[in-house]
This record gives C-alpha cells, structure tokens and sequence, in this order.
C-alpha cells in the first residue's frame, strides 16, 4: 500500500526531504519506522519520538491503511 | 483559533485587544523571548519550526483544558515560526479573567503545556558556525547513555 509521510525538523533534515509517497508492507506506524530508520539512519530511537496518523497522535499499534499520512514526532521544543 | 502560528513579529496590542470583556478585572500575559546563550553555548538565532495541523490541534486541547482547571474568562496564545533574532518574542500567551490569581495560574498552565506537548521544534545556532535542534541532537548523539547511568 501507498502511504504518505512528512518529516519536520531534525528528521527532515536527516530524510533530506519534507515529504515523500512510500510503497509499504508495514502493517503499523512501529513497522514503518523500523523501515525508514534503516533507509535514512536516523539517529532518533522510535522510543524518543511520538507518531501521528491524519494529523492526529496514534499507537505506534495501529493499523496502517492505504493513504495514511504518518507523521513521526522528535521531542517538541516550543516556547 | 485560540492558538496560531505567524511568520511574522507577534502583535500583542491586537491579541490582547481579543481577550477584552467587562466581566475581567484581570488580565496576564506572558512573552517568550530570544536569548542570547543554552546550556553553555552562545546562541546567535532560532529557528521555530511546526507540524501546524496537529500543533493547533493540541493547542486548542490546552486552551479548552486551561479554561476547565481555571475560572477564566478567555485565553489566546500565539507563537512564531520561521527564522527568529536574538531578543524576537518566540511565544506570547494572554488571558483575562474576574480575579488576578487565576489569570496567572492558567497563563503559566498554558505556557508549560506548549512547550510539552505541542509540536514545535526549536533549532539553535550557535556562536562558531554549529547549530542543533534542542531536545533531540545530545539525546540522539548518546542515545544508550540513558540506559547506562
């Protein structure tokens, strides 16, 4: 299935992107991540990040569906 | 939206302009600036990044939780995104209610909240050419030093 993932901050810089379209088998926001992080090195743990699905926080057990878009979350540092 | 994100310098007379109302005899703001030094390094400008559909999300979730725990009256909070100097105000909250005690409580609940739980990412340049984004660089160069100590 086709997912769509955007990437702030940190993690932007590390993809070298903002944004991208992914063919997947992963079944779960936790699947993808182990996916992505072996792609681009990141060097944020999936422990150290929160994830969203459609602009809303998720489990990292949820089922992923086609057209998702994921967000994973670096530790926030507003204000 | 009692939270929004600007590109531009925070207009604090027309915000606070918002939270009028013959009903409050208190109004507290509070404003975030940017300083010139971070945990031992000398800080020469920020960047403020967003994931502004989930951050005004969450943003307003914090307003609606501020006006439930407080008595007040109204509640506004406004933060920059985008390439800040030193001494720009990064963040500004104001609330406005019948009694001064709780226009602080809720502007320093809400403040704290932000910083927590909104998504907002802070990158610091420092003096020298380096830069780093706060909270995820130290972390993410020693990440199994937490599991050591």
């Amino acid at each position: 299935m086709q997912l769509k993932i955007h990437y702030y901050a940190l993690m932007r810089e590390q993809a070298g992107r903002s944004e991208e379209t992914v063919e997947t088998s992963a079944a779960t926001p936790a699947d993808l991540y182990g996916e992505l992080i072996a792609r681009y090195a990141f060097t944020l743990s999936r422990e150290q990040l929160k994830v969203a699905v459609n602009s809303e926080f998720s489990e990292w057990s949820r089922r992923l569906e086609q057209g998702d878009a994921v967000v994973f979350i670096p530790p926030v540092a507003g204000g | 939206m009692r939270v929004r994100f600007t590109q531009s310098a925070i207009d604090t007379i027309e915000a606070r302009r918002e939270l009028l109302d013959l009903a409050a005899g208190a109004y507290a703001s509070f404003e975030g600036w940017v300083r010139d030094h971070n945990e031992g390094q000398v800080v020469t400008r920020l960047e403020y990044e967003a994931f502004q559909e989930l951050a005004m999300k969450e943003g307003e979730r914090i307003i609606a939780d501020a006006l439930r725990r407080f008595p007040v009256k109204h509640a506004l909070c406004i933060h920059r995104v985008g390439s800040l100097d030193l001494g720009d105000m990064a963040v500004w909250v104001g609330v406005s209610s019948a009694h001064r005690g709780e226009a602080f409580d809720a502007c320093r609940f809400i403040i704290d909240e932000v910083k927590h739980r909104v998504p907002i990412w802070k990158k610091e340049h420092y003096r020298g050419g380096d830069s780093g984004w706060v909270n995820c660089e130290r972390c993410a160069a020693a990440p199994h030093h937490h599991d050591l100590a």
